[in-house]
């Protein structure tokens, strides 16, 4: 035994480190749950998806409807407002996408996107700024009939977020 | 200064205490018998103001969260409740809004004092580390409580803010709902959001206990930033001192006063008094005016950083902007190390001084720019200031600490005030 101990590093060490060891994993595995409570609860999950019907969108015309808390936007576009779109030419785009990217097809005058800007959050004001799209007062960012970025701040296109077209006027979102 | 105690208690009762918890003697050490350095002017009196802001804080808080409901249906109600119906609800609500506005006043003029009459430098370079410890506490507590009104500027102060974090690469989102306990800022943001305001403060009262502590150890530096080399250097802190910084204390709530009697909200947003709504945003968002000048330095970056005439991007404007801004607060923590020159007050740096008040005006500038809309010249003026910013610090007080000729120092403490009453003796 005391033979033993005498080595460097001894037994004794090994036990040092290996109960340290065990005991950090212990204060992680505890510590956890302290921080893992702020994450969105199962209440603010529960409303994951929701329905909204686009046929009440006038064609020119948008809303603004709720989800997960998020504002977004159903923009119902002119044709207009497509073939801008589509004129774009990828080496203009920062992010870049084409239109049919970013909306279902057959229903391709619809626009869904979720409206807070890319770059902080604000909420975007609907056909303005320099490229007939949406323009976010807070720090100046531009986006494209297409709600891709065009000038300013925001580092990426408006989000698209997961939806489908249940019937043909019905999208479920989320 | 943590000379030798002279406290000597004065009856049975405090002898008694004295030798169980010598509570009496550490603040009589502390506060009456300290020996303080006779010159200094009343830019020192700031410390004294600032204490006392935190006390008025913590009181009129705890009094506002008997009244207040952190709920995002209620809270906003709350609020006008406050101030319309409780008794007294006016004026307490009030001065815990000015009250923020005061003390960050307070603030950057200590902060500024330290700076230009190097009170950062050795052996104080902990007490300065942990007075920069303090504002990030600081701004962090005037952050949530701004939140808990819950209006328009709050819920949009909050989203803005919260999503700095979103510029973190990978991890960003993750963080983000962490923070918010949802995919918006929403009711359990504002319910962790009230939990930590009253919680910080606590732990700032914590920090200045810290900071009083290393600030007794070396003793005060002082407008000629030599250190004291004899008792003729010092006087004790009570009364010289304690009547001093009582004096400054009752003029700067003259103004304070003024405030909450007569213009509670001119230091606020109008915005503030719409009900917070997600759907919608005020179309001219802005921090309170003591956000300004750090506002301005995140919006500077419009730019992405990465190899040029390439699109490779390391860094892009979003998280840049977020780095310059966090860098701004961070690179006072090296400031004691940036600055090598050995003489401390600036009033002996011939150079120095014209950089300082430079800096100075460049952060007022940049707290202008920070108001207005980010377009055109107002970003070139921006990207300027934020430029000169950085660079005081990292360039040109390092080089400013070899080039520079100081003037000479006086012999001592007493030999320069005794020359500064000469003169005016004569002059007069
Ligand atoms: C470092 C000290 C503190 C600072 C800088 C600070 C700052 C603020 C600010 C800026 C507001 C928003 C006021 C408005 O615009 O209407 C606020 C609100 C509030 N604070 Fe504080 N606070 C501090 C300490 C405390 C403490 C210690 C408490 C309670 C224990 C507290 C409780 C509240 C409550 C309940 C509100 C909501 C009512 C209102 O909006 O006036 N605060 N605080
Ligand atoms: S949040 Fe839209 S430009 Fe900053």
């Amino acid at each position: 035994m005391p033979d033993n101990d005498q080595k460097d590093p001894n037994r004794r060490d090994f036990l040092y480190v290996a109960s340290g060891a065990v005991g950090a994993v212990a204060v992680a595995g505890a510590v956890w749950p302290l921080i893992d409570q702020m994450n969105p609860s199962a209440a603010v999950l529960a409303l994951a998806s929701i329905e909204f019907d686009v046929s009440s969108v006038p064609e020119g015309g948008s809303v603004t409807i709720k989800w997960r808390g998020l504002p977004v936007f159903v923009r119902h576009r002119t044709e207009a407002e497509i073939e801008e779109a589509r004129a774009v030419p990828m080496s203009d785009l920062k992010d870049p996408q084409t239109d049919a990217e970013r909306v279902k097809e057959g229903h391709e005058q619809y626009l869904i996107m979720i409206a807070n800007c890319t770059h902080l959050g604000c909420v975007p004001v609907g056909e303005s700024g320099d490229f007939d799209g949406w323009f976010c007062p807070c720090h100046g960012s531009h986006y494209d009939t297409a709600g891709r970025i065009r000038k300013g701040p925001a580092p990426a296109n408006l989000v698209v977020p997961d939806y489908e077209f249940v019937s043909d006027t019905v999208v479920r979102i989320g | 200064m943590a000379g030798q105690s002279t406290y000597k208690p004065s009856n049975g009762f405090t002898k008694w205490l004295d030798d169980r918890l010598p509570i009496m003697r550490l603040g009589y050490d502390s506060f009456v018998d300290f020996p303080t350095p006779r010159n200094l002017n009343y830019w020192w009196t700031f410390g004294g103001i600032l204490t006392v802001c935190l006390g008025i804080q913590i009181v009129t808080g705890i009094i506002l969260a008997m009244h207040y409901t952190p709920e995002a249906t209620m809270a906003f109600n709350s609020v006008e409740h406050i101030r319309r119906d409780v008794n007294w609800g006016r004026i307490i609500q009030g001065t815990h809004a000015v009250g923020a506005s005061m003390f960050f006043i307070a603030v950057y003029i200590h902060m500024f004092r330290g700076m230009y009459y190097g009170s950062y430098k050795a052996p104080r370079e902990i007490l300065w580390m942990l007075g920069v410890v303090i504002f990030l506490l600081m701004m962090a507590t005037a952050f949530f409580g701004y939140v808990l009104p819950w209006g328009q500027m709050s819920f949009w102060g909050a989203t803005v803010i919260t999503n700095f974090f979103s510029a973190v690469p990978v991890v960003g989102d993750a963080i983000l709902q962490l923070l918010r306990g949802g995919f918006a800022v929403d009711n359990p943001t504002l319910n962790r959001f009230f939990s930590l305001h009253y919680l910080l403060p606590f732990m700032i009262a914590g920090v200045v206990g810290l900071h009083i502590w290393a600030l007794h150890v070396p003793g005060n530096n002082n407008p000629a930033g030599i250190p004291v080399k004899s008792k003729q250097d010092t006087v004790p802190f009570h009364p010289y001192y304690t009547l001093k910084d009582g004096f400054a204390i009752v003029v700067f709530l003259i103004p304070f006063a003024w405030f909450v009697f007569f213009a509670p909200d001119i230091l606020g947003h109008a915005d503030n008094y719409i009900p917070a709504n997600s759907q919608v945003t005020p179309t001219h968002i802005v921090p309170e005016w003591y956000f300004l000048p750090f506002y301005a330095i995140l919006r500077a970056i419009t730019f992405n950083i990465g190899i040029p005439f390439t699109d490779i991007t390391f860094i892009d404007s979003k998280l840049g902007g977020v780095i310059a801004m966090f860098g701004a607060i961070v690179v006072l923590f090296f400031l004691p190390w940036l600055d090598r020159s050995p003489v401390r007050s600036g009033g002996f740096r011939p150079m120095f001084k014209w950089f300082f008040w430079l800096q100075v005006i460049s952060f007022i500038a940049l707290g202008y720019l920070g108001s207005k809309p980010a377009e055109g010249t107002y970003v070139v003026f921006a990207q300027i200031f934020t430029a000169y910013y950085f660079a005081y610090f990292l360039i040109i007080l390092p080089v400013l600490s070899r080039i520079e000729t100081p003037k000479a120092l006086p012999a001592s403490i007493s030999e320069s005030v005794l020359k500064v009453e000469a003169k005016s003796a004569t002059t007069a």
